[in-house]
């Protein structure tokens, strides 16, 4: 009898072990997952560090305010010289092309999507535009160059081989799908009641649209814009191959131009060795870029909350 | 008192109605017209390439003779590639979504976190290129060779993996875990036999299209310096390697000077294409088989 007691108590000690380091285990699971989760804030930090750090190599040598005013940007000439500006034009302007393009056709996707397609007819367009999206950027960019460039030499005699027109163009085909599935988002988030009550006094589908849709759905069209200007900031295949390296400070959208990321490119492809002006120069360029795109995205994110909700 | 004209209202409405077809045209060909140009970019790739696809192409090896170039080592050099980039992005990005539904509790940090996670997707990709290229290639002195482009890749499609298996952990019901709590489960015992399984195929239908995204990547590989050269086909994660994407670049690059190669690089962007045509639809194939609606 005594023997058997014994026992229990025994096991007893022993699941308690084994439950106080199960307990000591779970205890250690929050620490461990949040290591992995720091990776991320890790990563946020390395990319602002690295930038900023070398950054300041590169405007020791060059003054900041050459950086952001000189037209000339001739970085391997004996006299080197380190102007931005150029790299600037070359980004904006193939962004306002691309947005040029994107924005009409997009808004008028997501539109046609959100309130005339009928529901069959969506289930089909919706996917097949999202393929546009999910095409790797390197092939927009052989399309561009050796189809857009080439067709568009038969309308503009005077086209360059490498020219800024069509990889904006190609860029803004690109962002077509993120402005359409984006804004359609945001119209379908308007309530059917108010559109159906429009419609219920005889309001054309067109003025549901212009007077009642896209009102309510401002916030989310625009944040869609904001995130596709900064997405065709940042896109670097297309204009690398279809724009070519030469460093204008032109507006002729005819000649080959140099955007911020294919100067990027062009740097780390080349042999810039380690430490000087032109290497450091790559870091003053993407922190450049890094901020544009940064500012981009908060401001994205700041007009969908700051108008959202309206009808909630 | 003035009459309704009914002939007057007729008018105004015709005109109207007329009005609103026209626009419902016009919007319709606008959604028409970029699936029209997807249609002629994938004429155009197929018409350049689909002469030069052929067995030999897929298996051969890197040459400068258009005649006798093939992809092998771009191929091998993706799996390679995705061999460091899968499980890594997958532990990382699970591991990070189970903290921040899970774990971590409501307020600032978590807000901050999932902000900057936010932001990180938003950097463009030659950012993440260059990030790669200072720490894994210059600093740890690994050299460009799979391990350092596999690590640059996985941080790049981090933040699109975390947020899909956000989403994927937010769709396992509210009564499944109390349930497993009332049983006397702990936390970790309740993530691991009721929420993983549950969230499984969501996550892996997220993690095989982030993955279609770095397969696709160019640029950060470029920046990390993966050269032009003629490469060995890379043997393990410790060799230097070309993918599909960079070897697509360097042959449109030099398309100019040799015609052929543009043929070769529309034969290479078919092959990538089918690739990730076939991840899309394993993907798609695993969220309609095995996801289950709660309702």
């Amino acid at each position: 009898m005594s023997d058997k007691q014994w026992n229990v108590r025994e096991l007893m000690k022993q699941e308690t072990a084994i439950q106080r380091w199960k307990v000591k285990g779970e205890k250690m699971i929050p620490t461990l997952l949040f290591l992995f989760t720091s990776i991320s804030i890790l990563t946020t930090i390395g990319i602002i560090y690295i930038l900023f750090s070398e950054s300041v190599h590169f405007f020791r040598e060059v003054p900041i305010w050459e950086f952001f005013t000189s037209t000339n940007l001739k970085p391997l000439s004996e006299n080197p010289s380190f102007g931005v500006l150029p790299l600037l034009v070359g980004t904006f302007t193939a962004t306002i092309i691309a947005l040029i393009v994107a924005i009409p056709i997009g808004l008028m996707s997501a539109i046609y999507l959100s309130e005339y397609a009928p529901k069959k007819l969506r289930k089909v367009l919706k996917p097949a535009l999202e393929i546009l999206a999910g095409i790797p950027t390197i092939v927009y960019g052989f399309f561009a160059f050796t189809f857009v460039t080439p067709m568009l030499k038969h309308i503009i005699p005077g086209l360059e081989s490498t020219n800024i027109l069509s990889p904006g163009i190609v860029m803004g085909i690109m962002i077509i799908p993120m402005i359409a599935s984006l804004s359609e988002d945001a119209m379908n988030a308007v309530p059917t009641a108010v559109k159906d009550g429009a419609l219920a006094m005889g309001a054309t589908r067109l003025e549901v649209v212009t007077k009642i849709v896209i009102p309510g759905a401002l916030s989310g069209i625009v944040a869609s814009i904001v995130l596709a200007t900064s997405r065709a900031i940042g896109e670097t295949m297309i204009v690398t191959i279809a724009s070519g390296s030469t460093k204008n400070f032109t507006f002729d959208i005819t000649q080959s131009m140099q955007t911020m990321t294919a100067y990027i490119v062009e740097v780390t492809g080349g042999d810039a060795p380690a430490g000087s002006t032109i290497y450091y120069s790559l870091y003053a360029v993407a922190l450049t870029l890094f901020v544009f795109t940064l500012l981009m995205n908060i401001l994205a994110n700041y007009i969908s909350k700051k108008w959202k909700a309206q009808y909630e | 008192m003035r009459q309704l004209n009914p002939v007057l209202v007729e008018k105004r409405t015709n005109k109207k109605i007329i009005i609103n077809h026209i626009a419902k045209g016009l919007f319709l060909s606008a959604t028409l017209f970029a699936l029209i140009v997807l249609a002629i970019l994938l004429y155009r790739v197929c018409a350049d390439g689909i002469a030069f696809l052929n067995m030999d192409f897929v298996t051969g090896k890197l040459s400068t003779d258009p005649e006798k170039a093939g992809i092998f080592g771009a191929i091998i050099g993706t799996l390679w590639l995705m061999l460091v980039v899968a499980p890594v992005t997958m532990i990382l990005g699970v591991a990070t979504a189970i903290y921040l539904e899970l774990y971590a509790k409501q307020g600032k940090v978590r807000d901050f976190i999932q902000m900057n996670i936010g932001n990180l997707a938003g950097v463009p990709s030659i950012v993440y290129g260059i990030l790669g290229m200072t720490i894994f290639v210059r600093t740890l002195q690994l050299g460009n060779i799979v391990l350092a482009g596999g690590l640059t890749m996985a941080l790049l499609i981090l933040p699109i993996t975390i947020v899909a298996s956000q989403e994927a952990l937010r769709t396992v019901p509210n009564y499944m875990t109390e349930g497993s709590y009332g049983l006397g489960a702990t936390k970790w015992q309740t993530i691991q036999n009721v929420i993983l399984p549950i969230a499984l195929p969501g996550i892996l239908t997220g993690a095989i299209l982030s993955l279609s995204r770095a397969i696709g990547e160019t640029a950060p590989l470029v920046v990390i310096g993966i050269p032009a050269l003629l490469i060995p086909i890379p043997g393990s994660i410790f060799d230097k390697f070309t993918v599909l994407p960079v070897q697509i670049y360097y042959w449109t690059l030099d398309s100019t000077m040799v015609r052929e190669y543009a043929n070769l690089a529309a034969a290479t962007i078919i092959v990538l294409l089918i690739v990730l045509f076939l991840l899309n639809a394993t993907a798609i194939f695993i969220r309609n088989k095995f996801e289950k609606t709660f309702d």
